[in-house]
């Protein structure tokens, strides 16, 4: 990241029963995924069952923090502290096991990001114990 | 069964006002329905059903039936977003046509302009998405932004098919003394204003009002006592379109599962539909809907809107003749009631003259509540000038 860009606005998660498995991940570098034990379906975001097939027979695995650009854009005008770090990329990201991913790409010209750009996952310490998954251009 | 016919809407009203800080959120809410039941010829003594949503202060739609005097065999709260208006239509009609209530009150009201809550139609930090959509900078505009990005990556539409919609929404709000927006816009205007989220510009972006509107729905033996043209509703439909664990489709919207539904239940197909009302947070809200709607190949939206098609009264599709929630009015950022309002006064002929449609048959109004990048609540209401 350039000196003169500004960190993005990181704040903590606020995780529940179903998502604590995958910030207790992200807080230790890892982008965690589940899976179901009964039709093979990834899922995402967290929950308590298998939205394909019902089960509640999941697995948390991790994933590889590798994908590519499904959509993104460039924010000029935003609300709150998000307003002092434009222009800054909202992206989804979609990752090589399959869920699309709504997140950021960070360290990068906004303009060098494109659709199907391939990135790699990092993170960001909110400073309470929690990280971020954002993104980087591969 | 359908409810084909089964209901009618008999009165329609839209608060004037767009900057309202004096009137308080009841108080719009009372205003346009006491305004909707005197179109109707019908006083709130009359109403045995209320339908509120998420604008609807209070304890569901508890707390304005007390406010507002009524006494019920029905109600409704069901929340979609911009979209509910036209579903608690559908609820009404449905309800009516059970013999659960004759007279259906539907109300909106909100005053994002004069301050408060936020624009967004954001599930709240409870919602089970909360932490994976709201941590990244997403406002209302950048995860539209996204979905028009991936429909120009997949299908070339460009940024000057997205402003042929503003620019038609512009021509007709010329027309509006409400209206908001009032100038005529082109297509450079649009494309030269600021970006909000690249690739929408501030033009492509829907006006931020306070105001309201309401609804009036009625059995058949109602209209029939009525003196005003009460509207038939001919057919309706609902979807939910969502992030599908993970494999959010960004270019399309629920109208491709809620508007067969529509057409099948209202018997017409859409070379009958002589009038839309779409559902214009952004412009490229429209042009996905009217893709979605089957009214041209999917893919295929930005010629389509192009050369004056969406413009009334000639062109072949006219939309939003009030100017839309791009040019007129999107009150409590929520879209859908000022849809059904302006189809109704096109079915009466009552539209602003230089935009009525001539010999206005058959309308269909399309709601989008909830957000392109996130879920969506889609709803289609077909209706006729009689049936
Ligand atoms: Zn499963």
């Amino acid at each position: 990241m350039s000196d003169d860009t500004p960190a993005l606005p990181t704040n903590a998660p606020h995780p529940n029963e179903d998502s604590k498995p995958f910030w207790d991940a992200a807080a230790e570098g890892r982008f965690a995924l589940q899976h179901c034990d009964d039709c093979d379906t990834v899922i995402w975001w967290p929950r308590a069952l298998c939205p394909a097939c019902s089960s509640f027979d999941l697995t948390w695995y991790d994933a590889s923090g590798n994908g590519r650009v499904y959509s993104y854009t460039v924010v000029h005008r935003s609300v709150g502290g998000w307003n002092a770090v434009t222009p800054y990329v909202v992206a989804y990201v979609e990752l090589d096991e399959g869920p699309r991913v709504m997140t950021n790409i960070v360290d990068c010209d906004p303009d060098a990001v494109s659709i199907d750009a391939p990135v790699r996952v990092v993170f960001h310490d909110t400073g309470e114990g929690w990280a971020l998954p954002r993104f980087t251009l591969a | 069964m359908s409810i084909r016919g089964r209901a009618y809407i008999a009165g329609a009203y839209e608060h004037p006002g767009r900057h309202l800080p004096d009137q308080s959120l009841m108080e719009i809410h009372a205003r346009v329905c006491v305004g909707a039941l005197a179109d109707a010829g019908l006083t709130m003594t009359d109403v045995d059903a209320y339908f509120g949503a998420g604008d609807s202060p209070g304890l569901g739609p508890l707390s304005m039936m007390e406010y507002l005097g009524i006494g019920a065999t029905y109600m409704d709260s069901t929340e979609l977003g911009g979209s509910a208006y036209l579903a608690h239509v559908n609820h009404a009609a449905a309800a009516i046509a059970a013999g659960k209530c004759r007279v259906a009150l539907v109300s909106l009201a909100g005053k994002p302009r004069t301050g408060g809550r936020p624009p967004g139609g954001g599930g709240g930090s409870s919602a089970p998405e909360a932490d994976f959509e709201n941590l990244w900078g997403n406002t209302v505009v950048s995860a539209y932004a996204m979905a028009a990005r991936r429909h120009m990556h997949e299908y070339g539409t460009t940024s000057e098919q997205l402003a042929a919609i503003k620019v038609a929404a512009s021509v007709h709000a010329q027309h509006n003394p409400d209206a908001m927006l009032q100038d005529v816009v082109t297509v450079s205007e649009v494309i030269e204003s600021p970006l909000i989220a690249d690739p929408l510009h501030r033009l492509d972006c829907c006006v931020i009002t306070d105001g309201g509107g309401a609804v009036v729905v009625v059995s058949p033996e109602v209209a029939a006592d009525l003196e005003r043209h009460c509207v038939p509703v001919l057919g309706a439909g609902e979807a939910p379109k969502h992030t599908n664990n993970g494999r959010i489709d960004l270019t399309h919207t629920g109208a491709v599962w809620s508007g067969p539904l529509a057409f099948a239940e209202a018997g017409v197909s859409r070379n009958d539909v002589d009038y839309v009302s779409i559902y214009d947070s952004f412009t490229i809200t429209v042009l996905q809907t009217l893709e979605d709607l089957g009214f041209c190949e999917k893919g295929k939206g930005g010629g389509f809107v192009s050369d004056g098609m969406l413009q009334a009264p000639d062109g072949g599709l006219p939309f939003n003749t009030d100017g839309g929630g791009l040019c007129n009015n999107h009150p409590g950022n929520r879209g859908g009631m000022t849809k059904i309002i302006e189809a109704v006064r096109q079915l009466r002929g009552e539209a602003n003259p230089a935009v009525q449609v001539p010999d206005c048959e058959v309308a269909l109004a399309h709601g989008t509540g909830g957000s392109l990048a996130g879920r969506m609540g889609s709803v289609t209401l077909i209706m006729g000038r009689e049936i």
